[in-house]
C-alpha cells in the first residue's frame, strides 16, 4: 500500500492549486443547462461557459489525452493528473468543463471507433460546446431490454431514411446532433440488426416533445422520427455493429453516475446543516438517532470512496484483479446518494418538504431536488435490478434466466 | 500509488487459507467444539506459529517480524474465511500493540521479546473500557487488582493477561495465580474462547504509559477492531461463495435455483455490498500506521460499517442455502456465528459510530 503519487505529481498539483487560485470565484455571464452543473462563484472573473472550456483545453485540464488535430490538448492519458484536476477543482470551488452525452460518451466513441472524417468534423466543436449531442438510444418498448429496439433505417441509394421513436432523450431541445440506435437489418439476430447512426436534430421530420419528470425541472423528451433521410455515410462503425459500438462507452457513463467524493461532499453539507439547524432548541446533530443515521451513511461513503482507490490503483497497476468491483458502481453509488439526500429531508421533516422558490428553502431546495433526480438515476441508464442481473451473471457465474419463446 | 494487498501480503495470506483449507476443515471445526478436552485447536495453532502470526507486529529488536497492521488484516481475513479456531488477535495484535505504546522500554523488551520467542501468550481484557456493563469492572490500588472483566478475549491458554479498567490504564497479570479466576464463557461462536475474568488482590504491574493518556489503549482497540472487521470481511466472503455455488448446483422447477432473480439478486447484493468493505478495511489498516490524524476515524467506521455489512450476508446466504443453511449438517453457522460476535464485541456498531463522530468535533 503506498498513497503517495510521487515528486513529478507534487508539481503536477502546485501547477493545478495555481491555476485554481488565479480562477478562484469564477462565475459565468450565460446558465447553464444541466440542473446539476455549477454555475460558478462569485468575486472572481465573469465570462461565458464557452470561454471557460476554451481556457481549461489550452491549459490541458479538459481533454487533455484528445489529440491537439481534434481540438484536444493532446497530453498523455494519465489517470493520476485527471484525479489530481478533480480533486483540486473540487476543493476550491472551480467548476469544471462542460459534460454532456456528446463530450462523455459520444467523443471517445468516436476516438476508438470513428472514421477520420469524423473525427476531423465533430470532436473539436462537441468538446468546444459548440456541438450538443443528445443519446437516441431508450424507445417506449425497448428500456431495460434495449437490443430489442425497433426505430427502423433503410438505406436508399446514398441516403438513410429513419422511421420511429425514442424516448428519455435529455438535451434533445438543445442539441444540434443525436447519436442514434437504429434497426437496419431487421432480418438478423436482434443484437447483430443494430447500428450506430448520427442524425442532425434539424433534419426535416424529426419532432421532439418534452416530457416532464417528476422534479418538474429536468428535461427528457420524446423524439419522433417521421422519414427522416441523413447521409449514408453517417455511420460509425458497420452496418449491424452498433450494438458494439454503443457498449464500447456505455460502462464509462455508469460509473460516472455517482463518484463517491462527490457523495462526500454532501455528507458534509450535511452535517453542517445539522449543526445549524435546532429541533427544540437543540442542533440536530445532538438528536441520537439523526447523528447515528449520518454516521452509518458516513461509513458507507467512506467504503465507496476507498473502493474508488483501489479501483484507480487498479488501473495504474494492470494485471489488478477488479472485476466485480467496477461493476457494483452505478448500483451502490446511485442508491447510496439517493439514501443520503433522502436522510437530510427527513432530518429537516416538515422543512426538508419545501420545493422550488419556497421561502424557508435550505441549500436552495437541492436536497429535495437530488433525492428525486437520483431515483432517475437508479432507474436509468440500467436500473439496479438490471445492475444486480449483470453482477450475478457476468460476476458471479451465476445461470442466466432460461429464454422465453417468441409467440 | 498501489492501493491493495502487497506481493507479500497476498503470498503469505493464501499460505494461510491453504494450511487452513487442509487442516482445519469443517469436520475438524465440528469435533473441537463438541469436545473441549482434544487437541486438535492447539495442533492447528502450531502450524499457525510455525508460519510466524505471533511475531506479525513486533519490532526487530525484539525477534519480531515488524510488519505493518495491513499484513496483519491479511492474516485476519484469511483466518475468519476458516472460522479458524485459534488465538490470534487478542495474543497477537492487540497485546503487542497495547505493549509497543504503553510499555516503558523495560516492559517492551520483557514482554515483546517473549510473545515473538512464543513463551508468553496474552490474553485480553478491555471490555470495561470499551463499555463497562453493569457492575462489572476493575480497581487498582497498592499494585493489587479488584473486580471482574467480561468477554476477556483468548485468555484460556494464556500465560498472561492485559486487563484494562474504565480510565483506560493497562495492567499485567500471570493467568497462574490463585487469585485470578478465569470462568469460560460459552457463547454461539465456538471457534474462540471468551472469559469471565475475576481478580481478588490480583498482583499487577501497570503498563507504565498507559496512566499518561488513553491513546495506547484506543490504539490497542483500533488494531483489534480492523483485525475484527477484516475476519468478518473473510467470513463473509466465505458465506457469499457457499451461496453462490449453491444457487448454482440446486435444482428446483427443473433449473438451477441461481437462475432466478429473486435468488440471483441476493448474490449480487451480497457481492456489492461486500466489495468495498475490503477498500475500507485495508485503508484503515494503512492509516493506523501511516496516518495517524485519521486513523481513529478509520478503525471505528471500518468496524461499525463491515459488522452491518456481514451481519446482512450471513443472514442472507443462510436463506439462500434454504434449509439446508439452517442445519448444523452444512455446518453455514459457525460463519453466521463469528460474524455475530465480530460486531458485538470491542464495541457494537452503535458504540462504535458514536466514538467515529467524537473523532471528528
Amino acid at each position: 500500500m503506498n498513497l503517495e503519487y510521487g515528486p513529478k505529481y507534487q508539481d503536477f498539483t502546485k501547477e493545478v492549486q495555481s491555476f485554481c487560485k488565479k480562477y478562484e470565484g469564477i462565475s459565468f455571464t450565460d446558465g447553464s443547462n444541466n440542473p446539476l452543473g455549477s454555475s460558478g462563484g462569485s468575486g472572481g472573473p465573469q465570462m461565458s461557459r464557452s470561454e471557460w472550456q476554451k481556457i481549461l483545453i489550452e491549459n490541458g485540464f479538459f481533454a487533455r489525452s484528445v489529440p491537439k488535430e481534434y481540438g484536444g490538448y493532446g497530453g498523455e492519458e494519465d489517470i493520476l493528473k485527471s484525479r489530481i484536476i478533480a480533486t483540486e477543482f473540487s476543493k476550491s470551488k472551480i467548476p469544471g468543463a462542460m459534460g454532456g452525452q456528446g463530450i462523455d460518451m459520444l467523443v471517445p466513441t468516436l476516438l476508438e471507433m470513428g472514421t477520420e472524417e469524423q473525427k476531423q468534423a465533430y470532436i473539436e466543436p462537441t468538446l468546444y460546446g459548440e456541438m450538443i449531442w443528445c443519446q437516441g438510444y431508450s424507445e417506449p418498448n425497448a428500456g431495460s431490454d434495449l437490443a430489442s429496439l425497433q426505430t427502423k433505417g433503410e438505406l436508399v441509394g446514398d441516403e438513410w431514411i429513419i422511421n420511429g421513436q425514442k424516448i428519455w432523450t435529455s438535451t434533445a431541445q438543445y442539441s444540434q446532433m443525436c447519436f442514434c440506435l437504429v434497426r437496419t437489418e431487421p432480418d438478423a439476430p436482434k443484437h447483430a440488426g443494430i447500428s450506430y447512426l448520427l442524425i442532425p436534430m434539424d433534419t426535416p421530420g424529426i419532432e421532439i416533445r418534452p416530457l416532464v419528470d417528476m422534479t418538474l425541472k429536468a428535461g427528457f423528451n420524446e423524439v419522433f422520427f417521421t422519414d427522416v433521410k441523413i447521409p449514408a455515410s453517417n455511420i460509425v462503425g458497420k452496418r449491424g455493429e452498433g450494438w458494439a459500438v454503443a457498449n464500447a462507452t456505455l460502462g464509462h457513463e455508469r460509473g460516472s453516475l455517482a463518484p463517491p467524493d462527490a457523495t462526500m461532499n454532501r455528507v458534509n453539507m450535511l452535517m453542517q446543516l445539522m449543526k445549524e439547524e435546532t429541533l427544540d432548541g437543540k442542533p440536530l446533530i445532538e438528536h441520537p438517532i439523526y447523528r447515528d443515521r449520518l454516521m452509518q451513511i458516513q461509513g458507507k461513503v467512506l467504503a465507496q470512496q476507498s473502493h474508488a482507490l483501489r479501483l484507480l490503483s487498479a488501473k495504474l497497476n494492470p494485471g489488478t484483479d477488479v472485476k466485480i468491483g467496477k461493476m457494483i458502481q452505478k448500483l451502490t453509488g446511485t442508491e447510496l446518494r439517493h439514501e443520503l439526500e433522502g436522510l437530510a429531508i427527513d432530518v429537516m421533516g416538515e422543512v426538508g418538504t419545501l420545493y422550488e422558490d419556497s421561502p424557508h428553502l435550505r441549500n436552495d431546495g437541492t436536497w429535495q431536488f437530488i433525492y428525486m433526480y437520483f431515483l432517475g438515476l437508479i432507474i436509468g441508464g440500467g436500473t439496479s435490478q438490471i445492475q444486480k442481473n449483470i453482477i450475478a451473471e457476468r460476476g458471479l457465474g451465476m445461470p442466466k434466466e432460461p429464454k422465453v419463446e417468441r409467440a | 500509488m498501489y492501493f491493495g494487498l502487497s506481493e507479500e501480503q497476498s503470498f503469505f495470506q493464501d499460505n494461510v487459507k491453504k494450511y487452513l483449507e487442509e487442516h482445519a476443515t469443517i469436520d475438524k471445526i465440528k469435533h473441537i467444539v463438541s469436545d473441549d478436552k482434544n487437541n486438535l485447536s492447539a495442533e492447528i495453532h502450531q502450524g499457525l506459529l510455525n508460519l510466524g502470526i505471533n511475531g506479525l507486529l513486533i519490532p526487530e529488536e525484539f525477534g519480531g517480524l515488524e510488519l505493518d497492521l495491513l499484513f496483519a488484516a491479511s492474516v485476519s481475513e484469511a483466518l475468519g474465511g476458516g472460522v479458524s479456531p485459534t488465538p490470534f488477535v487478542a495474543p497477537y495484535v492487540m497485546a503487542p500493540t497495547a505493549i509497543k505504546h504503553a510499555g516503558s522500554k523495560i516492559q517492551q523488551e520483557n514482554y515483546l521479546s517473549k510473545i515473538a520467542s512464543n513463551e508468553y501468550r496474552f490474553g485480553v481484557g478491555f471490555s470495561e473500557f470499551i463499555g463497562k456493563r453493569n457492575d462489572t469492572g476493575i480497581t487498582f490500588s497498592d499494585n493489587k487488582l479488584n473486580g471482574r472483566a467480561m468477554f476477556a478475549l483468548d485468555a484460556n491458554d494464556a500465560t498472561h493477561l492485559l486487563l484494562a479498567n474504565e480510565k483506560g490504564e493497562i495492567f499485567v497479570t500471570e493467568t497462574k495465580s490463585s487469585n485470578m479466576e478465569i470462568v469460560n464463557l460459552t457463547t454461539v461462536d465456538k471457534t474462540r474462547q471468551y472469559s469471565e475474568v475475576i481478580c481478588k488482590n490480583l498482583e499487577a504491574e501497570m503498563l507504565e504509559n498507559s496512566s499518561v493518556s488513553e491513546e495506547p489503549i484506543l490504539k490497542a482497540i483500533d488494531a483489534g477492531r480492523i483485525m475484527l472487521a477484516a475476519d468478518s470481511i473473510g467470513a463473509s466472503q466465505t458465506m457469499v461463495n457457499k451461496a453462490v455455488d449453491y444457487a448454482k448446483e440446486r435444482k428446483q422447477f427443473g433449473r438451477p435455483i441461481g437462475s432466478f432473480q429473486a435468488v440471483k439478486h441476493m448474490c449480487a447484493e451480497m457481492a456489492a455490498d461486500l466489495e468495498p468493505c475490503y477498500a475500507l478495511v485495508w485503508h484503515a489498516a494503512h492509516c493506523h500506521d501511516h496516518s495517524p490524524l485519521e486513523a481513529r476515524f478509520m478503525a471505528c467506521h471500518a468496524k461499525a460499517h463491515v459488522s452491518e455489512i456481514s451481519k446482512g450476508i450471513a443472514k442472507k446466504s443462510t436463506e439462500v442455502h434454504g434449509g439446508m443453511g439452517f442445519t448444523d449438517l452444512l455446518g453455514l453457522h459457525y460463519w453466521f456465528k463469528r460474524i455475530g460476535l465480530n460486531r458485538q464485541i470491542l464495541g457494537s456498531p452503535e458504540l462504535v459510530r458514536e466514538e467515529a463522530y467524537r473523532t471528528q468535533i
